[in-house]
């Protein structure tokens, strides 16, 4: 399971464009911030290799061990 | 099982102070997950660790950390790290440090920390600009690049500041950018064990100063070039120097061992004072 703080993300995109098997994707509607914050839609291609968590400026995403239920 | 959905590296960071100041996909912010997990790979408690640093933007990090830090004047990190090293040589110094504190006003501290071999890690984010005081250029802009102080494109040969510092005797010198998290964490371990003085260079993207003003607006831009024109200096060593024009060698420079600064001087007050020196010498104006 992955999810993104709303509150610490910036919107840069990084996740959505260097994730490798695309399983981000960029938001239709801004927040109250202004931001674009991305949805993790395609979960089932998601591999926990964790390098969203590594590459996220913003410290924002969490990937959960567990798997989904 | 986490239950708490937070990003595994928010336990190493002061949670009120986020988010942090550093604009939206800022090097930054990725430095500050790789050294978490360098330092998570080298099996090293943060609680051992001393942060310094100078003034800057990637100066700013140590604010952002659970862990004892030093805010220090502008350029002057190493020399406070020197002396936090000799006082406590017990603990882990890490000084994160700009391309303008270390390599423009800094200069003289930095080449001098590599010659004395004192073990201090050394983590210099390098986005090729001033990005805090507007987009200026820097030591380390590319010949050519463009900011707000060269909007006909810089004109000096920049430092290679990875080969200034090998040249000057650190024992531990290696280049990566921010599109390389995983080789950068793995040289963050090896920085962390070594004896020594360890130098990493970080090439770092600016989207908000070099981006805009070199046509690469966004971050992702800026990361999928450093990731095109990056070599690995093994490769690097077999081309002539027209076709590296240009290009960003990455890697590791130097790995060598040889004695460092502060065990030298806790051996020689042993020798000379014999047993326990670090409780009988502990203040400066001990009377005798």
């Amino acid at each position: 399971m992955i999810t993104i703080d709303e509150k610490l993300c910036k919107g840069c995109n990084i996740c959505i464009e260097l994730c490798p098997r695309q399983v981000y994707e960029e938001s239709k509607t801004i927040d109250s911030k202004g931001v674009l914050i991305p949805i993790p839609k395609y979960l089932e291609e998601c591999r926990k290799c964790e390098l969203c968590t590594l590459l996220c400026p913003d410290q924002a995403i969490s990937v959960d061990e567990e798997d989904e239920s | 099982m986490d239950k708490t959905h937070e990003s595994r590296f928010m336990k190493y960071l002061r949670k009120d102070r986020l988010p942090h100041i550093f604009c939206a996909g800022c090097g930054n912010g990725i430095v500050i997950n790789t050294f978490f997990n360098g330092m998570e790979l080298a099996e090293i408690d943060l609680s051992d660790i001393v942060m310094v640093s100078g003034i800057g933007c990637s100066s700013r990090i140590p604010g952002y950390v659970k862990c004892d830090s030093l805010h220090t004047t502008h350029g002057r990190p190493i020399s406070f790290a020197t002396g936090i090293k000799i006082a406590k040589s017990d603990l882990n110094v890490v000084v994160f440090t700009g391309d303008g504190d270390a390599a423009a006003i800094g200069g003289n501290h930095l080449i001098h920390g590599a010659r004395r071999n004192i073990d201090l890690t050394v983590i210099c984010i390098n986005n090729s600009i001033y990005g805090m005081t507007g987009g200026q250029i820097s030591p380390t802009s590319p010949k050519g690049s463009y900011g707000s102080t060269a909007p006909y494109g810089a004109m000096e040969k920049p430092f290679d500041l990875s080969e200034l510092v090998s040249a000057a005797g650190a024992t531990y010198v290696a280049r990566w950018t921010t599109a390389h998290p995983l080789q950068l964490s793995m040289s963050i371990k090896d920085a962390l064990n070594n004896k020594g003085f360890s130098f990493i260079e970080v090439i770092s993207q600016c989207p908000t100063y070099f981006g805009r003003k070199n046509q690469m607006r966004s971050s992702i831009e800026m990361m999928k070039w450093m990731k095109s024109v990056s070599i690995v200096k093994k490769k690097a060593d077999k081309m002539d120097e027209k076709k590296l024009e240009g290009k960003i060698i990455v890697g590791e420079f130097v790995n060598k061992e040889e004695p460092e600064l502060s065990d030298e001087i806790y051996k020689l007050i042993k020798e000379e004072w014999d047993e326990k020196p670090s409780s009988e010498l502990k203040s400066a104006y001990m009377e005798d």
